[in-house]
């Protein structure tokens, strides 16, 4: 089914004329009305919007000439609801923008429709991307295609879900502490963030700005390489964009991984997580050298602050950042006696929880008398992990570790905050340092009380830069294991 | 530093969001113990480095001092829950 092929099989279906854009939309559609109801990825979705770009589309593949430099022509994105999508709702999985519809296309957006893709749907996630399972999005949950009492992580989670349930060829995510990786282990997929400053963050909400990146959400690696070469650059919308020309990823996919040394990290043990959980990473581990590659022992020592520094480098500047949505321009107002009363409701009503605690704790942390013990202090913690890895990687060319510490959980398993955090564990590091990683899957696990066997990710991580050679060695590990193929989601079995 | 002893009542202050007496307990509450797991960045041994704020850092990213097109008043206003004369309605700031 038309769904359910990758970008690179639908490209060269589309430049061959044996498909049009429009059916492959319309499968999209389909599949939607077939399966949403019971993962509820999407917010909302314009399908005449979409059936137009499609027929748009159509024309420009029917002229050769035209369809020149769109490698992405015909190919459905959706999107979630963090990316200013023009003349499409915004509402980042919260209630505090009420009804905003966004006026201007993100960068990410504008390169995507450039090179032909069709701009698609809002995804559920968790409310302005602070969250690891999609429960904290205040428009309903999303479940997990692979085991719907599950969560599909977060807090990409709508986009997960989607790409996962065929719904959609790619998603689009965003990641700040491992909000696209966490979720691609969760449902079986490739959740790759470039280098920080790789992706414009124009037009991406923001969270916490030091550490938000744009990425895919993805059935393959080719298909991440593809959608990332389309995106990636450098953008004057973004002063903390990268200048340096883009490396193009999507030629350089390896066939195997001689002559690569990657690095086992020492500190995570993952013996720590079970037995069945460690013969999985084990396992995985040793395809990785039967692929050629060498392992090595390396050290991050300061990986395990990473949590604590992350938890308050990121609600410091989402403290600042969320101070926009106040009433005044956009969104949900809600009126009082004045204008400093109107600031208190309207938050009040318009935010969660789980994102009052991060304002609070990110004001808290920035507040006069604590500014130095905390937020400083935790700038410099930040320094000693980006050293760590650039020690490690004097010693390899690629990390391998966990993407998460389990398969995805049940709904209202992690109801204490902390131990929602700690899913985070192995992907912060990486977000702190800026660094190019991605969760590619890496086997099953039924775990204890579960019925069904659930996928699991292993997190490669690169160098500054690194991307062609991240997703080259993806590729190599991919097509010599095929663990994604192994099961089918939960929902291909429940009719709709 | 003893994290439990946050007055979470002026810290909402400080963010604008109203907070009722049980969201202010439960939050509190909340809030301490995230800090307590935060302590454990009390023993990272940090003298002499310097605080990273960009993975590969930028330095004075500007563009010339030129104006350039921008969003229109209409469209930066199509959102607003209350407009008017090309401008934002709000509560009276000023008496």
């Amino acid at each position: 089914m038309l769904n359910q092929l990758t970008i690179s099989e639908l490209t060269g279906k589309l430049a061959s004329r044996e498909v049009c854009s429009r059916e492959v939309v319309q499968a999209c559609l389909d599949q939607i009305k077939r399966v949403d109801k019971q993962i509820h990825a999407f917010l909302s979705h314009d399908d005449v919007d979409a059936l137009a770009q499609a027929d748009a589309a159509d024309k420009l593949l029917a002229n050769s000439a035209k369809a020149a430099g769109k490698p992405l022509l015909g190919v459905p994105i959706a999107v979630k609801d963090v990316l200013a999508v023009k003349g499409q709702p915004l509402n980042c999985g919260s209630k505090i923008l009420g009804k905003f519809v966004s006026p201007y296309d993100a960068t990410a957006i504008e390169k995507l429709k450039a090179a032909g893709a069709i701009i698609f749907g809002r995804l559920n996630m968790d409310e302005f991307a602070m969250g690891s399972s999609c429960e904290n999005s205040a428009l309903g949950v999303t479940r997990n295609p692979y085991d719907l009492e599950r969560v599909p992580g977060g807090s990409s989670g709508g986009s997960a879900a989607a790409v996962a349930a065929f719904e959609a060829a790619v998603a689009l995510g965003s990641d700040t502490g491992g909000s696209i990786r966490e979720p691609g282990a969760f449902c079986n997929l490739i959740g790759f963030k470039p280098t920080y400053g790789r992706v414009s963050r124009y037009g991406l909400i923001a969270f916490a700005s030091s550490l938000d990146q744009i990425g895919p959400l993805t059935r393959t690696v080719e298909d991440a390489a593809l959608v990332y070469d389309a995106m990636a650059g450098h953008d004057p919308m973004d002063s903390t964009s990268i200048s340096s020309a883009v490396e193009p990823t999507a030629n350089g996919l390896l066939e195997s991984l001689s002559g690569l040394k990657i690095g086992i990290v020492r500190q995570f043990d993952t013996r720590e997580l079970g037995e069945d959980i460690d013969e999985v990473y084990d396992r995985a581990y040793h395809d990785l050298q039967a692929l050629g590659a060498e392992l090595h022992d390396v050290s991050l020592p300061t990986a395990d602050y990473g949590l604590a520094t992350y938890y308050l480098i990121a609600p410091a500047e989402c403290s600042s950042n969320l101070a926009r949505f106040d009433g005044v321009r956009y969104g949900l107002r809600v009126d009082d006696k004045d204008v400093q009363a109107m600031y208190e409701q309207t938050r009040a009503a318009g935010f969660g929880p789980e994102v009052k605690r991060r304002i609070l704790i990110g004001t808290y942390a920035l507040s006069s008398g604590y500014y130095d013990a905390y937020y400083v202090r935790a700038q410099k913690a930040r320094t000693l992990v980006a050293r760590d890895f650039e020690k490690a990687f004097e010693d390899c060319d690629l990390i391998a570790c966990p993407a998460a510490s389990s398969p995805a959980f049940t709904f209202n398993a992690k109801s204490d905050p902390y131990s929602m955090y700690m899913m985070d564990y192995y992907t912060i590091p990486m977000s702190l340092a800026g660094l190019p990683a991605l969760s590619v899957p890496c086997g099953w696990v039924t775990p204890p009380g579960g019925t069904r066997p659930l996928p699991m990710g292993l997190q490669l991580c690169a160098p500054i830069f690194g991307e062609k050679l991240l997703l080259g060695a993806a590729h190599a590990y991919e097509r010599a294991t095929g663990h994604a193929s192994k099961h089918k989601p939960q929902v291909s079995e429940v009719s709709a | 530093m003893a994290a439990a002893e946050i007055d979470v009542k002026y810290v909402a202050h400080l963010a604008r969001i109203a907070l009722s007496p049980e969201e202010e307990q439960k939050l509190g509450a909340q809030l301490g113990n995230i800090l307590g797991y935060i302590e454990k960045l009390n023993q990272a041994d940090i003298s002499g480095v310097e605080p990273t704020a960009h993975a590969f850092p930028l330095v004075n990213v500007t563009r010339p001092d030129e104006t350039r097109p921008s969003m229109s008043n209409e469209d930066a206003l199509r959102n607003a829950p209350a407009k008017a004369n090309g401008l934002f309605i709000v509560p009276k700031i000023v008496e």
